[in-house]
């Protein structure tokens, strides 16, 4: 027997959707509601929660109970928060820096060449991204792709201690993410009309002008997507920070994964994960706004 | 956009393979233990002697698998944690009775390891291995002794850059506390402010914090000194051919554990399990499971002596100084795990 179709085109899109609904409802919103209510609840001494109410875990955000159980002031997971931001910050710029060069050079080739070199952007996400990290410890390793051949030209005479720090972690994110950067800024030079780049040259624009006054505000939904991708993927990354930087300082992810193992404290996992969320939601909500009014001047 | 059309791939991805595995037919036996201590002979040999096919999964922690169960993971049908993560879940219910005890192979076990003190009943656990914990030193060109957990807390110069310490608080805190001659669980915040100062001295020379890579690590000359565990170092000098790699057993102590097979609350192929507890109580098999991991059998010195690797007999990783005192860690309250977490996130901070 087979299926009528509803009549109604509202109806037939729902159903349409359904499918991706369904997907976000159990695989989002559900565990994110479920990790919203466990930060609300007293913290089980062998992992997870026991029944009640208690606000524990958002104090120990900002607090420490002292001895007394009086608060004191504990600035301590700020600080691993702040660091994760200002590193999302720093991984944001140098993809932007690099990122927006590769776009531009892209739009710039004949269309088979762009599909070929979009094509090669993409080319690392068919990896996974642990192992994608694992390659980086084999090339920026001791006696690694990097320091073998250096060391076999007389260059160097002692290691370059090029893995576990800040430059490995900064490499790890930038790769990672760059295709993100790229892909939305190539999105939107595509659409960018030459005719006002060529009308600006012809009113003597140098080229510094025309990328300031022409390309970039053009193409700033784009610009500001890519930043937006990078800056919530690295703020969440977790395995940049432990395999390529040694795990010697906290990231807010790592912070997260120590909550529910070694720390057995799954409540304040669980708030440490909602202001992670909040952070994102605050920077979905500037894109919206961003490209809104990017709409408005279109019409 | 590229990126949503990528994510709803891995989402549809992800979603196949959590319905593939969810779907167990009998004949099959899902086993997480730790990484790399599962010898892959004997799996196969244990997939051809019952036709039961096996699934091995891994995972780096008693944190890691205390977690994962706690989250409600089941389809897991054994699992190998140590004797204080034992406790834990015995109390919290975590697991099936199985009947060791009447198993065919249970008199091969060593005496001293029937009835132990986590499971005085032995209702639930069945040896895997044992062994310790301390730490392991490249003595090519170091001038230390290579006998005190000084050198590991307080490195000499030479070593300043070149050490590696396990991830997890619960490896490393008992460690310092014996260095400082401590009590081991220690619920005071006066003692253990002496141990963040003494680990954040340390942290200075450290090269990376890392359960995963450790071995990798020291091979390629990464790091020098790093925590480790007897068995794993020796392995880790034969297969990496570093005769000069040595395993320290510090004389203020050294940490022992003993592992075990447990079955999960809810398991889904108890028989099974059952089955591959058995198996693993086998003379030959026990030998062979030492013989790939380098770790002491924990069954009677008698049956598995003949198919016990002789290298394993004269080793100096595995046969301890009576003179180092052995310590076997305990569950500790949630008092001195808060403790402890906060020592660890300070270090970390």
């Amino acid at each position: 027997m087979a299926f009528n179709l509803p009549e109604n085109p509202n109806t037939r899109r729902w159903l349409g959707l359904m499918p991706a609904i369904l997907t976000i409802f159990f695989f989002m919103v559900i565990p994110i509601t479920i990790l919203g209510v466990f930060s609300f609840k007293p913290a089980d001494p062998y992992g997870g929660v026991e029944s009640g109410f208690s606000l524990e875990a958002w104090i120990q955000l900002f607090f420490e109970r002292d001895l007394d159980d009086s608060l004191i002031f504990e600035p301590v997971y700020l600080q691993i928060i702040l660091r994760s931001i200002i590193l999302g910050l720093l991984a944001t710029a140098a993809s932007l820096l690099m990122g927006f060069p590769v776009a531009w050079y892209i739009v710039q080739q004949p269309t088979r060449q762009r599909d070929l070199l979009l094509f090669l952007v993409t080319i690392p996400f068919w990896t996974n991204l642990l192992i994608r990290a694992y390659a980086w410890i084999l090339i920026l390793g001791k006696d690694g792709m990097i320091e073998k051949p250096l060391y076999g030209l007389g260059l160097i005479d002692e290691s370059l201690e090029l893995m576990y720090g800040n430059l490995a972690i900064g490499v790890g994110l930038i790769y990672s993410y760059i295709p993100l950067m790229i892909l939305p800024i190539y999105a939107s030079l595509e659409k960018l009309d030459t005719s006002l780049i060529e009308a600006a040259r012809d009113l003597y624009a140098n080229r510094w002008t025309v990328i300031r006054r022409i390309v970039i505000p053009l193409c700033l939904p784009g610009i500001v997507a890519g930043c937006i991708l990078v800056f919530v993927l690295s703020l969440g990354d977790f395995i940049s920070p432990s395999v390529l930087g040694g795990g010697k300082r906290m990231m807010l992810s790592n912070l997260i994964q120590f909550q529910f193992s070694s720390a057995r404290n799954w409540p304040f996992g669980g708030a440490l994960t909602m202001l992670l969320l909040l952070m994102v939601a605050i920077g979905s909500w500037f894109y919206m706004r961003v490209s809104a009014k990017d709409g408005a001047v279109e019409h | 956009m590229f990126t949503k059309h990528y994510y709803k791939k891995t989402v549809a991805l992800a979603t196949a393979a959590l319905l593939g595995s969810a779907a167990s037919a009998d004949g099959e036996l899902f086993f997480y233990n730790w990484v790399d201590y599962t010898p892959p002979e004997l799996i196969q040999k244990f997939e051809d002697e019952t036709g039961v096919k096996v699934t091995v999964d891994t995972y780096d922690s008693n944190e890691t698998l205390l977690a994962k169960l706690k989250s409600g993971a089941t389809g897991y049908d054994v699992v190998v944690p140590s004797q204080n993560f034992v406790t834990i879940m015995i109390a919290e219910d975590m697991l099936e009775k199985i009947s060791v005890k009447e198993m065919s192979n249970y008199g091969n076990v060593d005496d001293r390891w029937k009835n132990p003190s986590w499971d005085p009943t032995q209702d639930y656990t069945a040896p895997w291995q044992m062994g310790s914990t301390s730490f392991s030193i490249n003595m090519e060109g170091y001038e230390g002794e290579g006998n005190s957990l000084g050198e590991f807390f307080e490195p000499a110069e030479s070593m300043r850059g070149k050490v590696q310490v396990f991830r997890t608080p619960d490896e490393v805190i008992p460690l310092a506390l014996m260095y400082l001659g401590l009590e081991q669980c220690n619920e005071n915040p006066s003692d253990m402010k002496q141990v963040q100062e003494l680990l954040l001295k340390q942290k200075l020379f450290v090269k990376t914090y890392n359960s995963e890579t450790m071995v990798a690590n020291l091979t390629s000359g990464e790091v020098s000194m790093s925590s480790h565990w007897d068995g794993y170092s020796m392995k880790n000098r034969l297969d990496s051919k570093m005769e000069s790699l040595k395993y320290v057993h510090p004389k203020e102590g050294i940490i022992g554990w003993f592992d075990s097979m447990v079955v999960p609350k809810d398991a889904p192929n108890k028989a099974n399990a059952e089955k591959f507890i058995n198996f693993m109580m086998d003379a030959v098999n026990g030998a062979e499971l030492s013989n790939f991991n380098r770790y002491a059998s924990p069954l009677k010195a008698s049956a598995v002596g003949e198919h016990l690797d002789p290298t394993l007999g004269s080793a100096p990783e595995i046969n301890i100084d009576p003179s180092v005192p052995v310590h076997f860690s305990e569950t500790c309250s949630a008092k001195s795990t808060k403790l402890y977490d906060r020592v660890w996130t300070k270090l970390l901070q």
